[in-house]
């Protein structure tokens, strides 16, 4: 039909004049990405060195970014250090896996139902502003200096972040795509499914990324509490880094326990970013 | 000899039953909102749309334009009188509803996938709906990477892959600008010809109702009643500037005019 074809000339030139096609390349990215973090490393250990410089404490109580980033990389060649690493990280992968299918059970079923959300709802959030550390004696007269004291503590401090993080994603899915996906043909868990889990997507990320933070966090605090025999771990050391007054040594060990949460968040930011930029919500 | 561009039906009757023929009926359909003493949103509406008619409906602020919409759609259930609707109707709404996560092609698939169909036939059905409104050299992009015309195609698009003979449209293109609604409006009417689809268009802007449109239906605000049933006679395809358009444009516009003016009163 020549009007169909004249239609579709007229659609291809308005849509070419209406799109662009650049996309932002991989390494000004990457540049825009890590620069300001370098920055702000070089400006925490200037800062250290200066108040090391100047004298405010002594040596032996606080040393310097070199002495304490030397002991580091000495650390790095020791077997027992790799050993408290694995032990602390795989506690923490366990705690916080174990943390995410409840948390984001939780999540569901809450964010499904009125009755829940305002039964449960608000509890959620209160045991969120509840300090991990504050949990240990209870642990720890429930299920003694254990392993299991520990979980315990880590899920109950990510639990309700990784929840309130499905609740507040679900909660923010528009309204206009809930119809859209009903009146397509979406019911129950099909519109949970294909709609309403999507969208809210990056809510429950963000949830999952504060989820690690506590278990991260709680885990730390239970491992300078709850000291197992033959089980050493990077809390474990830190508490005896103390006892033995080797502050060097005591640094290098928050420094390592600091990169590792550092570099589990950033892997979270990589995924976060990675969603909203295929939804355009960053450029 | 000038011909009758406009003629007012008669007010439509309650219909007993289903009629055959009608893709949409309404008997006596009222709506209140939500709590017992809500107000009254639309108030015995009768109106029947034979299939393959192109139904414009227009008013002013809170006649329940969308209202409407939602009943036939089943989005949202009446107060009284009855609703009958052939097959399950298409909605298309004024913001385009695509989902972000979902490029163009997947968002035309995604009904397919939830009445089941294979994964080939999804691409192959969802590609074909995509060449229908000219956008099969989008298929991979996001909705965020396509223009607001672009994606209210996408959005047409995916319509039809419900198989729907009814297509509800509440103020497509009531965010677009002046040439690419234009545009859309010629799509659309090649589209609604080609697949016999029955069409019912809200609408605020009344030159929009009248390019369009078989019928214009004008309603009345708080509570919405039919006021006036529109027949548009004048041959497809019409122009926006046409000056029999802008003629039945100026009638339609004084009844709604004076409409809205009985509430200042």
């Amino acid at each position: 039909m020549a009007t169909d074809t004249v239609l579709a000339g007229e659609l291809r030139g308005l849509d070419a004049l209406e799109t662009t096609t650049d996309r932002p390349q991989v390494g000004s990215r990457l540049w825009h990405a890590l620069a300001p973090k370098a920055a702000a490393v070089a400006l925490v250990l200037g800062l250290w060195e200066l108040v090391v410089l100047l004298g405010l404490k002594p040596e032996y109580v606080l040393p310097p970014p070199g002495a304490a980033l030397s002991e580091l990389g000495h650390q790095l060649t020791q077997a027992t250090f790799w050993h408290a690493t694995a032990v602390t990280v795989s506690r923490g992968v366990v705690g916080f896996s174990l943390a995410s299918v409840v948390g984001l059970a939780l999540g569901v079923v809450v964010s499904r139902s009125r009755f829940l959300r305002s039964a449960i709802g608000s509890l959620i959030t209160g045991l969120q502003t509840m300090p991990s550390i504050a949990w240990f004696p209870l642990a720890i007269l429930l299920f003694q200096l254990s392993e299991t004291a520990i979980l315990f503590v880590i899920l109950i401090g990510a639990v309700p972040s990784i929840a309130n993080g499905v609740i507040s994603g679900v909660d923010y899915v528009p309204p206009t795509l809930i119809r859209a996906g009903r009146n397509l043909g979406a019911r129950g868990l099909g519109l949970y499914r294909y709609v309403i889990v999507p969208a809210a997507l990056p809510g429950i990320v963000s949830g999952l990324k504060q989820g690690w933070a506590f278990a991260w966090r709680s885990l730390l605090a239970g491992e300078l509490i709850v000291a197992i025999a033959n089980r050493p771990s990077l809390g474990a050391f830190l508490s005896n880094s103390r006892e033995l007054g080797d502050p060097p040594y005591m640094i290098a060990l928050m420094i390592a326990i600091l990169l590792i949460g550092v570099l589990v968040d950033t892997a979270f930011s990589a995924v976060d970013q990675g969603i909203r930029r295929r939804r355009g919500a960053v450029v | 000899m000038t011909q009758v561009a406009v003629r007012r039906s008669p007010p439509a009757t309650a219909p007993v039953g289903t009629v055959a023929g009608e893709a949409v009926t309404l008997t006596d359909v009222t709506k209140r909102y939500a709590g017992t003493h809500g107000a009254l949103a639309l108030d015995g509406i009768n109106l029947s749309v034979p299939r393959g008619q192109f139904v414009c409906i227009v008013g002013a602020s809170g006649c329940g334009k969308s209202t409407l919409l939602n009943l036939v759609s089943g989005l949202d259930a009446v107060t009284g009188g009855g609703i009958s609707v052939e097959g399950r109707p298409a909605f298309m709404f004024q913001e385009h509803a695509l989902m972000p996560w979902l490029s163009a092609l997947d968002n035309v698939a995604l009904p397919l996938r939830l009445s089941g169909r294979s994964t080939v036939d999804r691409e192959r059905l969802a590609r074909e709906l995509l060449a229908t409104v000219h956008l099969s050299a989008w298929a991979d992009r996001r909705p965020h990477e396509l223009s607001g015309g672009m994606r209210q195609r996408v959005a047409l698009a995916r319509t039809l892959a419900t198989e729907c003979t009814v297509l509800l449209m509440d103020e497509p293109f009531g965010a677009l600008d002046a040439i690419t609604r234009d545009l859309l409006h010629d799509e659309l009417e090649s589209i609604w010809r080609a697949r016999g689809l029955t069409v019912l268009f809200v609408t605020h802007n009344v030159r929009e109702a009248v390019r369009l449109g078989d019928r214009v239906v004008l309603l009345s605000s708080r509570p919405g009643r039919v006021v006036e049933d529109y027949r548009i006679d004048l041959p497809r395809p019409r122009r926006f500037e046409d000056p029999e358009v802008t003629s039945a444009t100026g009638e339609i516009t004084a009844a709604l005019r004076a409409e809205v003016a009985r509430h200042g009163d």
